[in-house]
């Protein structure tokens, strides 16, 4: 894997909105199927050990996707994203919040900008996201990093079964 | 209520305040004096600061003086790292599951 593509991640603190560029090797087509198709999303979407599920999808302007966070133990983290704007293989905007297993939204949300576009091969794709309340990141955050101790804390209570064996 | 610090610090006579007593610890008064506004404003602001555990009082005599909470705002950049790294683990997912396809066409 080629390890020099583009990475930026800037969080301007008083604008509540957080930068990100990051370079993909691969052609544009493909990289905008795998940030709007639900079968390559939920692939990649969720950082390991967690996993992603969409209950349901519908990529236009207006339709929504629900979708679920899963920790190794199953818990489910749900979310709802709507999309606001759609230009083909170019930008898609989208508002998105936490929610229920029915896709009833725990506003204020966050509003998400995806640009892309292709030089040489490889797809840069620039991501705005404007929190309302910044409060929100850590959230995301307690959710992950408490899944992630969870998860290490029963590798370590398995690995003490195993050597008293 | 839990207070927002990021609705703390997006406000710009905050920031300034902030700038001012990561120098030395200040009375209200001298904060005041470097700003155009009345003392008040200035006190609604130390009050807001205050609840989200930017700043420390301490008494010293008969006069409070406002400090700057280090810890508390290297917190703050410490979960934006975290959340930093967990855009860097999605896109290393995303690499793998491109160049999985980029191979099945191939």
């Amino acid at each position: 894997m080629s390890n020099n593509l583009l990475f930026d991640f800037t969080v301007d603190k008083s604008r509540k909105t957080v930068y990100i560029n990051r370079e993909f090797d691969a052609g544009l087509s493909l990289v905008w199927d795998a940030f709007t198709k639900q079968a390559l999303l939920d692939q990649w979407l969720a950082p390991k050990p967690w996993s992603c599920k969409t209950k349901y999808m519908d990529f236009k302007v207006g339709g929504k996707r629900l979708y679920a966070m899963v920790s190794p133990e199953g818990q489910e983290r749900w979310g709802i994203q709507e999309y606001t704007s759609i230009t083909p293989k170019t930008n898609f905007k989208m508002y998105n919040a936490f929610s229920d297993e029915e896709g009833n939204p725990e506003l204020p949300g966050s509003e998400w900008d995806h640009t892309f576009s292709e030089q040489n091969g490889r797809t840069k794709v620039s991501i705005t996201i404007y929190n309302e309340s910044l409060d929100r990141l850590e959230r995301i955050l307690d959710g992950f990093t408490q899944g992630m101790k969870m998860s290490l804390g029963n590798l370590e209570d398995l690995l003490a079964t195993l050597s008293k064996k | 209520m839990r207070r927002d610090v990021f609705q703390a610090i997006a406000d710009p006579t905050r920031r300034a305040i902030i700038a001012l007593i990561a120098l030395q610890a200040m009375t209200p008064n001298a904060i005041a004096e470097n700003f155009n506004t009345t003392r008040q404003a200035v006190s609604k602001h130390l009050r807001i600061l205050t609840e989200c555990e930017l700043v420390k009082q301490e008494q010293q005599g008969r006069e409070i003086y406002y400090s700057l909470e280090i810890e508390k705002m290297k917190e703050i950049d410490n979960w934006l790292s975290q959340y930093r790294k967990i855009w860097e683990t999605r896109f290393k997912q995303l690499d793998n599951v491109l160049s999985t396809i980029k191979k099945q066409k191939k």
